[in-house]
């Protein structure tokens, strides 16, 4: 196990080194400069400009800033934000709590209407229960966060005036007004996130349970006179969420990613926001750690789905 | 109008015989700005109007939070570092300047006793001095005193190449020295005919020099200040979050009494612009919302039984058309466009008096931008309720059509006008916007009609305006015959604003397409006007060159001036909020409060 695991971090290294040299590259060569915006500005002399890029080392080759900002970021140095001229980690940790509870909220959320109603509708197939939540399934896959946003805001914001539709992480009260505030923006920006993913996860649960319910040993199982309940929960279900499992995992990088549609709409200052308003300011150090930290994370919760795996299936070793 | 004109005027302005505003839109329907015909009146010793502030509040405090939505999210909190205006409005929350400008391009006293003018003593006669007689009872807010010293420091921090401030090119040219320690002089080397740039609005907030000494320079992304505002406005600051959120709270020692009205302040970014005025016009969420760039037919539907209303406020800029003088098609010297080439179709005036003829400005303004624009005539623009009524533009297809009958375009079989073999047919570019693709559908139907054949071309915004020079669909490159574009007046002054139409500014190869003058006209008239405004004290002889500049281009139809946008706000219906078109929104922040 521990041997597997070393091999699997060793292994990890060339393809971090890879991925963020393929980043850096594209980000480097990419159109659009920073200080574009300032050629137009008639207080800028061209000299300024200049010494600007000097002083961010835009004007050095590209393999050059390369290592440099490679060493700086085994350094734990993430970089300087051209255009909020303040520290990139400082500006990740100001967007990751918030990133972390709405998406977070909304994953569990949709994890929680995902495995109970795709299990039920699996073991019913074609029931009525199964033919509504196959609907209903459809229908929220099918129709795009942004709509459903702005939906809800239309209703419950403007027509019911119940909820309000501008996320501020900052809220002045304190106590269990603060909670309550808290929880009342949330509601929005987390039931369209979670219903959003909770469709797709519906549909994969579903057809991972109706997948294994078939198999011999499910059959021996209720030979043995099991009640149905045990049947589901202790043999079918555990078997079933493998699939799943690589599902979620691969999903979880993306709750630190944010959900940029959504932070739009609600404007909820997470990661995403950070990164869209980063890639339209040309801030090329905040989408370079951004993205990159995203990479990681993928690696790493690819390697947990796989151990994962080991630890829901005895057969899989790790030797 | 002439020199004397104006001196004549002046005269009955002085004599009582004719009202300040009387004057003011004269000389704007005349194609000055608002700020430069109110220097006029300055520079000729006739002190202007101090705008009675409406405030009412008779006690500091208790008006609750005010919630302010900006839809782009200020980044920095530095006056000096920032890039675009939503930088500066967040700075200035906190920082200060000297003086500011109100909405009829008045300069008002911030930080100064008064403004500085001749009857005062404070522009010198040969207006290479201007003295700032500061106030004496402000603080900072960590509670040391505001004094020349700061003033003077500023100008060191940002006049050094080094420390790299956006507003260098203000203080770069000029020196500043403190005369006593409420007094500060500014110097320039030669006759300022326009002095109140330094230390005066967007560009001018005053740093506080205990904070910042010790990081001048190539240091200056150091400083904890920059994150951390300490000033002297009427809010602290409390929570900055980049993109996201500022916060602050009320400063009970501002200098002027009864203000501010709120306990707190938060100016919240991000999001759309068409869900900022959601917020404020319909549900009343947020008191204010900046730069409303949203169709007024949507603006209009938010208002009825709304809790805010959209408060339009003119500026100067302009949505224009332009005509390439140069040939795009040949290229000279490794680039196409090149000053070596002349145009083959549009060096004829009676091509361009056409475009001039069918450009339905009317119907562009009602059809597409509603309130949110406004028809014009001249290069340099004003508010609307001051534009002369002797300013007059026609849409008339039928008299473009004789215009080149006239000039030997004949009409072909394929309905396109062609002589000696070259046809009337462009390429017409502009950025993608939707109003602006459905103004070029506008123009184009109308040119069909008068046989000129426009083939359109809209490229995206992010490419059109960068200063990429592999790209050839830069609207500074201008590969093509014509195009559209809105220029930004940046400056309560015509200087900047009028070199576009300069010969040395010529956007070419050499100067990376970087020069301000796009069509590359040149005309030596216009040059020499230019050059002599430059210099020229007396502002009367300037402001005749001015119009004279303005005359030009617009006769010479270079340009065809479509509308002029305002800056579009929402406010609450409730809140009270002077607005300016020649500063930034939260220019009299101290003076807002909430009608009870």
């Amino acid at each position: 196990m521990s041997a597997y695991l070393l091999r699997r971090l060793l292994i990890a290294v060339p393809s971090l080194i890879g991925i963020s040299m393929v980043l850096f590259t594209v980000l480097a060569l990419a159109p659009g400069d920073p200080f574009a915006e300032l050629v137009s500005n008639p207080n800028v002399p061209p000299e300024v400009r200049d010494n600007l890029r000097k002083s961010f080392g835009l004007d050095d080759p590209i393999p050059v800033r390369y290592v440099r900002w490679a060493v700086a970021m085994l350094q734990g140095d993430w970089g300087f934000s051209f255009i909020s001229r303040i520290n990139v980690d400082t500006l990740i940790w100001q967007r990751l709590p918030v990133t972390l509870v709405v998406i977070g909220t909304a994953q569990l959320l949709a994890l929680m209407i995902a495995l109970p109603v795709g299990v039920i509708a699996a073991a019913r197939p074609y029931s009525v229960f199964d033919q509504v939540a196959n609907t209903l399934a459809f229908v929220g896959f099918s129709l795009p966060t942004f709509f459903t946003g702005i939906l809800l805001i239309l209703v419950f914001s403007i027509q019911l005036d119940w909820l309000p539709f501008v996320y501020r992480a900052d809220i002045s009260e304190t106590g269990w007004r603060w909670w309550w505030e808290h929880v009342r923006q949330s509601i929005m920006p987390v039931t369209v996130i979670g219903l959003f993913l909770a469709a797709s996860m519906t549909r994969f649960v579903r057809s991972a349970v109706l997948d294994v319910i078939r198999l011999d040993y499910v059959t021996t199982a209720r030979a043995k006179g099991l009640a149905e309940r045990w049947v589901i929960l202790k043999h079918v279900v555990r078997n079933a969420m493998i699939p799943v499992v690589t599902l979620v995992m691969l999903q979880l990088p993306a709750v630190f990613g944010g959900a940029i549609v959504t932070e739009q709409i609600f404007r909820v200052p997470g990661i995403g926001s950070l990164l869209i308003t980063s890639i339209l300011s040309n801030d090329t150090p905040v989408v370079m750690a951004v993205t990159f930290v995203f990479s990681c994370l993928v690696i790493v919760c690819n390697l947990v789905a796989d151990l994962l795996y080991g630890w829901l299936d005895p057969r899989i070793s790790f030797s | 109008m002439s020199e004397q004109k104006i001196r004549k005027l002046l005269g009955g302005v002085e004599s009582g015989k004719v009202t300040r505003r009387t004057f003011v839109d004269r000389m704007v329907g005349l194609g000055l700005t608002v700020p430069i015909a109110s220097s006029l009146l300055l520079h000729a010793g006739l002190a202007q109007s101090q705008t009675a502030s409406g405030y009412k509040p008779t006690k500091r405090g208790g008006g609750g939070a005010l919630k302010l939505l900006w839809w782009q999210g200020a980044t920095l909190l530095n006056p000096h570092f920032a890039v675009g205006t939503k930088d500066q409005e967040g700075s200035r929350i906190f920082y200060e300047p000297l003086g500011a400008w109100n909405n009829d391009g008045d300069l008002i006293p911030i930080l100064a006793m008064e403004a500085p003018n001749r009857a005062n003593g404070g522009v010198s006669a040969d207006g290479k001095t201007i003295t700032w007689k500061l106030k004496r009872n402000v603080t900072w807010h960590d509670g040391k005193p505001f004094t020349a010293d700061d003033v003077v420091f500023t100008w060191e921090y940002c006049a050094d190449p080094a420390t790299s401030t956006l507003t260098h090119s203000i203080y770069k040219d000029v020196k500043v020295e403190k005369v006593d320690a409420y007094t500060v002089r500014i110097l320039y080397s030669k006759a300022q005919p326009f002095w109140a740039d330094p230390f005066v609005a967007a560009g001018g907030p005053i740093l506080p020099k205990h904070l910042f000494d010790a990081y001048r320079g190539a240091k200056s992304r150091e400083a904890p200040a920059n994150l951390k505002p300490v000033g002297t406005g009427p809010y602290k600051f409390v929570d900055f979050k980049p993109g996201d959120m500022i916060r602050g709270d009320i400063n009970l020692n501002y200098h002027e009494a009864n203000r501010p009205f709120f306990d707190s302040i938060e100016m919240k970014g991000g999001g759309d612009a068409v869900s900022a005025a959601r917020a404020v016009i319909q549900t009343g969420e947020y008191d204010y919302a900046w730069n409303l760039q949203v169709e007024d037919d949507i603006l209009k539907r938010l208002e009825v039984n709304g809790k805010g209303k959209a408060v339009i406020v003119p500026g100067g800029n302009v949505e224009f058309f332009l005509m390439n003088m140069t040939d795009p098609a040949v290229e000279v010297d490794g680039e196409r466009a090149s000053i070596k080439t002349k145009h083959p179709i549009l060096s004829d005036m009676a091509v361009r008096e056409a475009f001039n003829l069918l450009i339905d400005r009317q119907g562009i303004q009602d059809n597409i931008y509603g309130r949110t624009a406004f028809a014009t005539r001249n290069f340099l623009n004003n508010p609307a309720k001051l534009r002369s009524p002797n300013t007059k533009f026609e849409f008339d297809v039928a008299k473009a059509s004789q215009v080149l009958e006239a000039a030997g375009w004949k009409m072909g079989a394929d309905n396109i006008r062609a002589k000696d073999g070259k046809k009337l047919k462009f390429v017409f570019q502009t950025s993608i916007n939707a109003p602006r693709q459905k103004t070029q559908a506008i123009i184009k139907q109308a040119c069909q009609k008068a046989g000129i054949d426009l083939e359109l071309k809209s490229v995206p915004a992010s490419v059109f305006f960068s200063s990429d020079v592999a790209n050839p669909d830069t609207y500074t490159k201008f590969y093509c015959d014509l195009e559209m574009f809105t220029t930004t007046m940046t400056q309560p002054d015509g200087e900047y604003f009028m070199n576009q139409f300069c010969s040395w500014q010529v956007a070419n190869k050499d100067n990376k397409w970087q020069g301000r003058n796009i069509s590359r006209w040149r005309n030596d008239e216009y040059d020499k006007a230019f050059r002599a405004a430059e210099v020229e004290m007396d502002p009367v002889k300037r402001a005749a060159l001015f119009v004279r500049m303005n005359d030009l281009i617009v006769e010479n139809r270079v340009v065809v001036p479509i509308v002029f946008r305002p800056r579009v706000q929402g406010v609450s219906l409730k809140l009270y909020a002077p607005v300016s078109g020649w500063d930034n929104d939260v220019w009299l922040l101290k003076d807002w409060f909430r009608e009870a």
